[in-house]
């Protein structure tokens, strides 16, 4: 270890802080503004520190019913968006895992093909085929429908590769001392394949739930009903900054609502969020 | 350095033992392939024939065209201006997201206490949505309410991201990069863990100083993190922020700020021009395979998870 300066020590510490000041302050002035009355938020500049609106304005949002969004809860809001995470972070990890399985560990007509089709669609973001998709959707009369928002983004060729590269690393010896001992693919699979890829899955798990939680064009295009939006979209009908009429109180804490769940996540599940953005670059 | 004695992908190199069933492997494939074909093949195709065709403005009749649609949207003022805005948009936040973080992670690896800390203090913004991001900057530097803007308009700036295009960019690039600093910050650490010790030690030992040791040896040496990055971040600010101009600017004032993917959205969506916006889909894609291969090629890395 080469030694270093205690000034250079203390530059890195303040910068670092300074780092943190930028990176936290607009959520931490977001929550200052979630507690203050309207009036507080229309006379800038806010204080520094929270008001003492936090129960009145939590109640209302949480319970009352947000005009602008068609008179549907909060509570609602986020139900569908915890909803579309977790379906689409399980559905995910579910249909790769097995895919993953079948082309690593069986050998048939149309492998390599099938894998192809799968890794392509890492090239067809949604944002490339917006019309048609949505008109695929309306036809299989899949609007407003949670099947609608989590099935199609499920789909994806990122989670398969991420199993693919983990079970070509599993010898061979682990399925051949599997199958004398007389075990098929099912319990192969279930008693050795899956207990290996714990962390795997819990990394990707991680991963997977923030990106249903943030998605956006995405319930934008399959949700025409209030009560079918996810919290960011319906966060996004409330502000308007053209009129005076924005309940901006209720816009912080619901955009509040909407940051924290997933903020936890990546705190809570620091070490799985790590891994799974690092090693699944490798 | 001596190579690790196996490779842990030396599995994939000899012929692997597999299980014989015949059967089985296609029904573990078909719910990936069902909804693949269904949400994928299926509109991207849809996408390209469309993409060849015109209707008339009642919607009554459609004719096919050939390429005539690309023509039309390649010679058009408006899509050239958008092409030009997401240029600037991408490499600005690409740019400013990857600085920051690449200070930030530098600075984290001289710390010895509190380092732990200060990466979860900083990992944060990954887990915001981007379109939050934006309406939270626009929070606070709108004109009217905004704290940031009434002290910028106290030091005599008069400062108004509704009205002035440049303005309302720059609110965007802060926005967009300041949810990708998270991101950038995590994969600078993992790079600058990697460079080896003994070669910055043996360099210190030759008399160089810190900042010549930063720009000879460990700033080469992240290369290949620096190139990942920059790639994945033009992917970012090419496609996950939609939201943030859908949110902040609604591609406004004027057309100052409209990207190609809120052109798309915008001329297929709102303005209903089918054959326009089929034909942008089409050179989208083209953008999007470029820059995949590009990082396959040249990196041999994944893109992000999506």
């Amino acid at each position: 270890m080469i030694g270093q300066s205690p000034l250079r020590t203390v530059i890195a510490h303040a910068m670092l802080i300074l780092g943190i000041l930028i990176v936290a302050f607009p959520i931490y002035y977001t929550f200052v503004a979630s507690t203050q009355t309207l009036q507080t938020i229309l006379r800038p500049p806010l204080p520094l520190l929270p008001g003492d609106q936090f129960w009145n304005n939590y109640s209302e949002a949480l319970f009352g019913g947000v005009g602008r969004i068609g008179g549907v809860s909060v509570g609602r809001l986020l139900l569908n968006t915890t909803i579309m995470a977790l379906g689409i972070a399980v559905g995910k990890i579910f249909i790769s895992i097995l895919s993953a399985y079948a082309i690593v560990f069986f050998r048939f007509p149309l492998r390599m093909t099938f894998f192809w089709l799968i890794f392509i669609t890492l090239m067809l973001p949604v944002e490339v085929r917006i019309l048609p998709t949505y008109k695929v959707m309306v036809d299989l009369g899949m609007i407003d429908t949670y099947a609608g928002l989590i099935i199609p983004l499920i789909a994806s060729a990122t989670a398969t590769l991420l199993f693919r590269q983990f079970f070509m690393t599993i010898p061979g010896e682990l399925v051949e001392a599997a199958r004398v001992d007389g075990a098929g693919p099912w319990r192969f699979f279930f008693d050795i394949l899956l207990p290996l890829s714990r962390t795997n899955i819990a990394a990707l798990f991680v991963i997977l739930f923030i990106y249903g939680w943030t998605q956006y064009l995405w319930p934008l295009l399959v949700t025409n009903s209030s009560n079918m939006n996810t919290i960011v979209i319906a966060l996004r009908k409330m502000v308007s900054f053209a009129d005076a009429d924005t309940q901006w109180h209720l816009v912080m804490v619901t955009a509040m609502l909407a940051i924290v769940p997933p903020i936890l996540v990546v705190v809570l599940m620091q070490r799985w969020f790590v891994r799974g953005l690092v090693d699944s670059e490798k | 350095m001596v190579p690790p004695a196996s490779s842990p992908r030396s599995g994939s190199v000899t012929p692997r033992v597999v299980f014989p069933n015949k059967v089985l492997p296609y029904l573990l494939v078909a719910p990936q392939l069902a909804i693949t074909l269904v949400f994928f093949y299926w509109p991207a195709g849809q996408a390209f024939y469309q993409s060849m065709l015109r209707q008339d403005p009642f919607g009554l009749r459609t004719k096919f065209v050939w390429f005539a649609n690309f023509r039309k949207v390649l010679a058009d003022p408006a899509y050239l201006n958008s092409i030009k805005v997401t240029v600037v948009f991408s490499l600005a936040t690409a740019i400013v997201a990857m600085c920051v973080a690449l200070l930030l992670a530098v600075m984290a690896e001289k710390v010895v206490r509190g380092k732990g800390l200060y990466r979860t203090l900083l990992i944060w913004p990954y887990a915001v949505a981007p379109a939050i991001a934006g309406m939270l900057w626009l929070f606070l530097f709108n004109p009217s309410i905004g704290s940031l803007a009434y002290m910028l308009r106290s030091f005599g700036i008069a400062w108004d991201p509704l009205l002035n295009g440049t303005h309302a960019m720059i609110l965007l690039v802060s926005a967009a990069a300041w949810k990708q600093i998270s991101y950038n910050f995590l994969f600078f650490v993992a790079g600058l863990q990697a460079v080896p010790k003994a070669l910055i030690e043996a360099a210190a030992m030759d008399g160089a100083g810190e900042t010549k040791r930063f720009w000879t040896i460990i700033f080469p040496l992240l290369a290949p993190t620096t190139f990942f990055l920059l790639v994945v971040n033009t992917v970012y600010a090419l496609f996950d922020t939609f939201g943030i101009v859908h949110a902040v600017t609604g591609g406004g004032p004027g057309k100052t700020t409209e990207t190609l993917v809120y052109k798309v959205y915008n001329d297929g969506f709102v303005n209903l021009i089918l054959g326009d916006s089929a034909a942008q889909s089409v050179i989208l894609m083209v953008i999007v395979i470029s820059l995949t291969a590009i990082q396959f090629r040249y990196v041999e890395r994944k893109v992000h998870y999506g």
